[in-house]
């Protein structure tokens, strides 16, 4: 029984001058989302602190034996909360709730526990879900803006996309960071004050990203191991959460290879198609969420029509064969944390001729154990050149633990 | 050609090898107690005579090497590959390797497909696991190998990790098992460590090539891993090369790395890594100033008791023992509570004797002046000390902690007391113990923990603490589990910190550990404002400090610290004082003789390993049983408890044979997880159907070990690892067809927001089959069904089972659906019927009920080890959390309510609540993410009524101590509040 007055709302009053904190898992993406709420008049404000304190802060907070991002995410808020750089009062935060089925979809619970206990119970948190779970007064998504900030995270998956593809090969250091701050500033640019951005125009920014980067001087004559990256969505992607796992990798003279956020969207909304078909749960949705995801597959095909023109990128794989690799390990019905969608992305990474792969998890992770760590047998069997490592984090893990087992992978790494 | 040398950098030791021509020309191996660089270069240093003229090449590996070898510029080489270069050079005819170090364990295939293993993060070291567990029944690891070979029997002991090893041998040492046994049951432990761990199912066969230290340097241990994996001397390989593999290895690979170096240049580069300064994080010190320490110690000194020589005291005494798990305390009290004796010793494994010889000492110094006129004990050996010295009383050690404290501070209201193994913490409310918090198996040892770190860097406890007094920058170590502080220790060592900043760094993780992990405090408001602190690791100033710099508030350390449960004892006897003390008499105690040995029960299945105990007179004492019946006591009328019902009704409901014909053949399912709740459904549902259903046998140890190869996650749930073991058992019941379905969603019962199931038990199937290679070969039925709509439940089945058996006609099928639910709901009916029976009972009788929440698996008698007989034990009716739940509101809960299982606990909590006699006792699974959200709130809505919340923890571990800590503790507080509330 959800009781709605327990806990402090945020109200359409609140959107004038309240600022919301949001916790960061992807600079480049999330940056680019927050740009275009700015523009429906919410003042939104990506955290981007490290340091121990925000770990000690999930620790005090949070159940200990809850998930690594749960007492990253919280510990990032309450570290902010308790920083003084907030007028406490006018400030509200966010939190994602998929309400599926692990334990993620309690965060959002978990953090207003911290603030209660903080004497901070008047502080709002806003729901961000698109299951109906929790309604927000002050925060709504209307068709049109769920569409830009599509076009967001298109543009986001595809500068971190080519980004990875450079950076191990850049000739001057850093130049292939500095290409994405050029994007950036670009699209922000574009962007702000604007509530309709047309497609038309979001298909010009993708030419204009190839543009940026193929000035970015490469050298591809030494050959780089190329290193998946697959896992839990907030440690696969968060620094914070995976210890600079991706600057690790190109230290070691790796090409780190990620999918994008989007994946875990289409994955999502795929899965009410699923559960219609599985259990006869709501036509409707289903039919919803199949529109939804071909309107984002067309878009992706456009990406991938524009990079292919170009020549010089690796496009992404079209998610409908993404999707489909995952039939031949596991069932589409296992739709809790990743699901069908990390074995997916472990054998898309290996069609793509890269075998080598990092797994990363929090530490006892759910399920992670049945599509992760579970299925790599399976993989194995029947892709025997599939070299895969599973990492686990936690607030107590060492770095060098994980290291080491990162290069043992990369020892056997072809 | 050059000469090629190999540095191979462990947790523990420093190896250095030299090859030329490809012959091993100089090696050594020495121990380098945390002066990681230093002792590189020293062994560098002493091989000059051999080195200095040659051309070199050379590489660093090793698990520590790593930051040896970035800051002085040598190549480094991952330590797996550099054993497998070893092997290709010196024993290629091997298989497969098995590399036991001082932290790392790892094993590699050659032959077939290649695959190398490292042991995880949370499988504690091994090398390093023997030199603990060599400490903990004090001999030395070489001692421990020759005692091993003397074996007779082998114990079970969790093999996971060094700390649950340790809470499995502790209670064995004091119930008096033979160290001989023990010896052997830790190498054996370490084999299954490595075959579980690592192997993961892959069959070890062929040439098997042992490599490390502790497999070079331990005979039981190559014995036992030789039995274990039935090798014989031809095929298990254990070469002199053993201790330096990696280094060799790492040698090869020099071979192949362009720079060459003169030997003074190589010493060069190392030196000046052995001075690189430290990168790592840093704590504000201890103290900052010599002055700041003096009134620290002037403050603590204060809180002392009065003592009185017991030679010249006269009159009449009492005696408190505390038995605890590795130190036995003794104080023998006057009647004015002042001490007159007392005594700190460790157990050495044997408490009956320690306090044989004291009390032998105490009648000595007592002669007739002092008359020793009231016993009691506590502590884990509490049953088996009263027993054989006929100790007055017995109580449970949080109540005598209690009793000590309030001596001192008669506001006291929070307890913390750090012990060897245990962390005990309580809050004190109405004079009574309120709220008990224990660490967990995972936490545990962490006074021990300091003390073996110590003495394995050749440090006394005390000189080790002092050391981290006044160090100005203690490293931060972080604050988990030990397993954990070691590769943070390992970290910091390879960073090149000192001891100084280690040992504060260590006090500081302590007591972030007992403050973040155990208690889960807050603020120092969530503690209390009347704090004491005890247990004989605050007697370490480096600790107390740390805790009160942590809490930001001074607190109350008893000079007696050490031994205020045994204190606290004496205060129980002087307030109970019998008529006539039962203590062994001194003339007794003279011809004192105790013997022991180790039987195993064959009077249930459980097959319970007991020790029995003799004493002078006859006396016998019995431990490791797990219910009254060895005792020979005679059956009583048990009391009524519904898991032992459920599980009976499930079991009859198993063996049932099917009436009539199957024709569509036998098919098997897996009685574990949500099949203890669904067994009912499944088995009528397929049995209309057609067929003659298998359901595996009940859970046992054997049945989980046939199971553990192929489990490919080490931290999911118990309960879960026993559905392996399900599997092999159905296969060995000859079935060709398994059914087991995934499920999303579970039942709704209407009372949450959701209804779903938890991801592993939703989804195991697809693991089982990714994992157990031999599903393959049978028919696995998986389907993904839903049974929360009848209707559309049955329109699955149709598809689903028409597919595959044309024969099937739809209505078939949805009578057979009918059927199945009927069977489910007569068996809902039959548990809440007898739940309404048992809390009649309870009601009738005045007896106290235990509601156990947890899962429907838990009823499990592996999974639970008998926990609910050992509740019922102390007279409590139990009833389960799916008997009572209808009978209580949904309560209001915090969190999103989306598990069914789960919401089935949030209502039965609020029925405790609203029930004068009834407790709550929540069983959390180790490794249940979920229950880390539950608990919380069960806890809030148990303690928002009134009332105490107690947790228990299960896991494979089969030590019920902590269990009974907790229960009793519980049931004492519920009897002081009791009497409270008539007064």
């Amino acid at each position: 029984m959800e009781n709605s007055n327990n806990y402090a709302v945020f109200t359409e009053e609140m959107r004038k001058d309240y600022t919301i904190l949001v916790p960061n898992m992807l600079p480049i993406q999330f940056g680019l989302m927050l740009q275009i709420m700015g523009n429906y008049g919410y003042k939104m404000e990506l955290l981007t602190t490290e340091g121990p304190s925000i770990v000690e802060q999930g620790l005090k907070n949070v159940h200990n034996d809850t998930c690594y991002p749960a007492l990253l995410a919280i510990g990032q808020l309450m570290d902010a909360i308790e920083s003084g750089k907030y007028d406490t009062h006018k400030i509200a935060l966010i939190m994602s709730q998929t309400g599926g089925g692990c334990r993620a979809s309690n965060y959002i619970h978990l953090l207003r526990k911290a603030l209660a206990k903080n004497g901070h119970d008047y502080i709002p948190v806003i729901s961000l879900n698109f299951s109906g779970l929790e309604a927000n007064p002050g925060f709504t998504f209307t068709p049109q803006m769920l569409m830009q900030i599509a076009y967001g995270v298109l543009l986001g998956d595809m500068i971190m996309m080519i980004y990875n593809q450079c950076r191990a090969y850049e000739v001057v250091p850093g130049s292939s960071r500095k290409a994405v701050g050029v994007c950036m500033d670009v699209i922000a640019q574009r962007f702000s004050g604007n509530r309709m951005i047309l497609y038309s125009e979001v298909k010009k920014l993708y030419r204009f990203i190839l543009r940026v980067f193929e000035r970015v001087r490469l050298d591809r004559s030494v050959p780089k191991k190329r290193v998946g990256v697959v896992g839990e969505i907030y440690v696969k992607f968060s620094p914070l959460g995976n210890n600079h796992l991706e600057d690790f990798l190109v230290a070691e003279g790796c090409e780190p290879v990620l999918a994008g956020l989007l994946d875990f969207c289409m994955y999502c909304l795929y899965n009410a198609v699923v559960d219609h078909r599985l259990y006869g749960r709501s036509a409707k949705a289903a039919a919803m969420n199949r529109m939804m995801y071909d309107f984002v597959l067309s878009k992706q095909k456009d990406i991938i029509r524009v990079m292919k023109k170009h020549g010089q990128f690796r496009p992404p794989i079209p998610f409908e064969e993404v999707r489909r690799l995952s039939h031949e390990i596991i069932g589409e019905g296992v739709k809790m944390g990743e699901g069908w969608l990390l074995p997916a992305e472990m054998v898309e990474l290996i069609h793509e001729g890269v075998p080598n792969i990092v797994c990363a998890q929090p530490f006892g992770c759910l399920p992670n154990h049945i599509a992760g760590k579970g299925m790599v047998r399976k993989i194995r069997e029947r892709y025997p050149e599939a070299n895969i490592v599973s990492v686990d984090y936690d607030p107590g893990a060492s770095k060098i633990n994980q290291e080491n087992r990162i290069k043992l992978m990369l020892s056997a790494a072809k | 050609m050059s000469m090629k040398l190999g540095i191979d950098i462990g947790s523990t030791t420093v190896k250095l090898v030299a090859v030329k021509d490809g012959n091993i020309v100089y090696k050594r191996y020495e121990r380098h107690f945390s002066k990681v660089r230093e002792k590189a270069c020293e062994l560098l240093r002493d091989a000059e005579a051999v080195l200095c003229c040659e051309p070199l090449k050379a590489a660093i590996t090793g698990s520590a090497g790593l930051g040896a070898a970035k800051a002085s510029g040598i190549d480094f080489v991952q330590e797996v590959f550099a054993t497998r270069r070893a092997v290709g050079v010196h024993v290629p005819q091997a298989d497969v390797v098995i590399e036991l170090g001082g932290e790392d364990a790892k094993i590699i295939f050659l032959t077939g497909q290649l695959e190398e293993r490292m042991n995880g993060s949370c499988a504690g070291g091994t090398g390093a696991f023997i030199d603990q567990m060599a400490i903990l029944l004090d001999v030395s690891p070489s001692d421990l190998d020759l005692l091993s070979l003397e074996a007779e029997r082998i114990y079970t002991i969790a093999s996971r990790c060094g700390v649950f090893a340790k809470s499995d041998i502790q209670p064995l040492m004091n119930d008096g098992a033979r160290r001989e046994d023990l010896a052997a049951s830790i190498f054996q432990a370490v084999v299954n460590q490595t075959l579980t761990g690592l192997a993961q199912g892959r069959e070890i066969k062929g040439d098997v090539l042992f490599l490390g230290g502790p497999l070079y340097f331990f005979k039981g241990l190559q014995k036992r891993f030789q039995e274990t994996l039935g090798l014989d001397n031809s095929h298990a390989h254990f070469p002199a090369l053993a201790p330096y593999a990696i280094a060799a290895g790492a040698a090869e690979y020099a071979g192949d790395t362009g720079r060459e170096y003169s030997y003074d240049e190589l010493l060069g580069c190392l030196e000046k890594a052995a001075g690189e300064p430290v990168v790592s994080q840093y704590l504000s010190p201890l103290f900052t100033s010599h002055e700041e320490f003096r009134e620290f110690t002037r403050r603590h000194d204060c809180h002392d008791v009065m003592t009185e020589n017991v030679t010249v005291y006269s009159g009449d005494a009492y005696l408190g023992i505390d038995c605890g798990s590795t130190t036995t305390k003794i104080v023998l009290m006057g009647d004015k509570n002042q001490i007159l004796y007392h005594h700190y010793q460790p157990n050495k494994g044997n408490p009956v004797d320690v306090i044989r010889e004291q009390l032998a000492q105490l009648y000595r110094l007592c002669g007739d002046r002092v008359r020793i006129v009231a016993s009691a004990v506590t502590g884990y050996g509490e049953a088996l000390i009263q027993n054989a010295f006929g100790i007055d009383f017995g109580l449970v050690e949080t109540v005598a902690h209690f009793y000590a404290a309030r001596h001192f501070n008669p506001d006291v209201d929070f307890i913390i007391d750090i012990g060897g193994q245990d962390i005990k913490c309580f809050k004190i409310r109405n004079n009574c113990i309120d709220n008990i918090f224990l660490n967990e198996a995972c936490s545990s040892g962490c006074g021990s923990f300091i003390e073996t770190f110590a003495r394995s860097m050749g440090y006394s406890i005390e000189e080790f603490c002092k050391l981290g007094l006044l160090s100005e920058t203690p490293i931060d170590l972080g604050s988990r589990c030990t397993v954990f502080m070691n590769s943070s220790v390992k970290q910091a060592q390879k960073d090149g910190a000192s001891i100084d900043m280690i040992s504060a760094g260590l006090s500081v993780s302590v007591v972030k550990n007992a403050l973040y992990k155990v208690i889960r405090a807050h603020s120092p408001d969530d503690l209390g404002k009347h704090i004491v602190v005890q247990g004989g690791t605050f007697l370490n100033n480096a600790i107390l400090r740390s805790f009160e710099q942590e809490i930001g508030r001074e607190v109350t350390r008893p000079a007696i610290s050490g031994l205020m449960g045994a204190y606290g004892a004496a205060l129980h006897a002087r307030d109970n004082r019998p008529e006539h003390t039962a203590l062994i008499r001194p003339e007794e105690l003279e011809g004192f003789r105790h013997t022991s040995k180790s039987v195993k029960c064959g009077l249930c299945s459980n097959h319970c390993d007991l020790t029995v105990n003799t004493f002078p007179g006859g006396r016998r004492f019995l431990s490791g049983n797990r219910c009254e019946r060895p005792l020979g006591r005679g059956e009583a009328k048990p009391l009524p408890d519904l898991y032992a019902w459920k599980l009976d009704y499930l079991k009859a409901l198993a063996c049932a044979p099917r009436e009539g014909a199957a024709p569509l053949g036998r098919i098997g399912v897996p009685f574990g997880l949500n099949f203890y709740e669904l067994l009912p459904f499944w088995k009528t549902f397929l049995e209309a159907l057609g067929f003659e259903v298998v359901v595996s046998d009940v859970s046992s140890r054997d049945l989980y070990q046939r199971g553990q190869h192929s489990i490919p996650s080490d931290t999911v749930c118990y309960p879960a690892k026993l559905m392996h073991g399900h599997i092999e058992n159905l296969f060995e019941k000859g079935v060709t067809r398994i059914f087991y379905p995934c499920m999303t969603y579970n039942l709704d019962e209407g009372r949450g927001d959701n209804c779903y199931n938890c991801p592993v038990v939703a989804y195991y199937p697809e693991l089982l089959q990714a994992n157990v290679a031999r599903l393959s070969e049978v028919d696995f039925l998986m389907p993904y069904f839903e049974l929360s709509d009848r209707k559309e439940f049955t329109r699955q089945a149709v598809r689903f089972f028409r597919e595959r058996f044309p024969q099937l006609h739809r209505k078939e099928i949805a009578a057979a659906a009918e059927a199945g639910y009927g069977a489910l709901q007569d068996y809902y009916a039959a548990v809440h019927e007898e739940g309404r029976k048992a809390i009649a009972y309870a009601d009738e009788n005045g007896l106290e009920i235990a509601v156990i929440v947890g899962r429907p698996y838990h009823i499990d008698p592996e999974i639970n080890h008998g926990l609910n007989r050992l509740i019922a034990s102390y007279g409590m009716v139990i009833v389960t959390e799916d008997a009572v739940w209808d009978l209580a509101q949904q309560p209001e809960v915090r969190v999103l309510n989306q598990w069914t299982y789960h919401s089935r606990m949030y209502s039965a909590a609020n029925y405790v609540v609203r029930k004068e006699n009834a407790q709550l006792i929540q069983l959390v699974s180790f490794g249940c993410g979920i229950d880390a959200i539950t608990t919380d709130e069960i806890r809030s809505i148990v303690e928002g009524g009134g009332k105490i919340y107690t947790q228990l923890k299960i896991d494979e571990i089969n030590n019920l101590g902590a269990a009974k800590i907790r229960v009793r503790s519980m049931l004492a507080a519920v009897e002081e509040g009791r009497k409270l509330g008539k007064q």
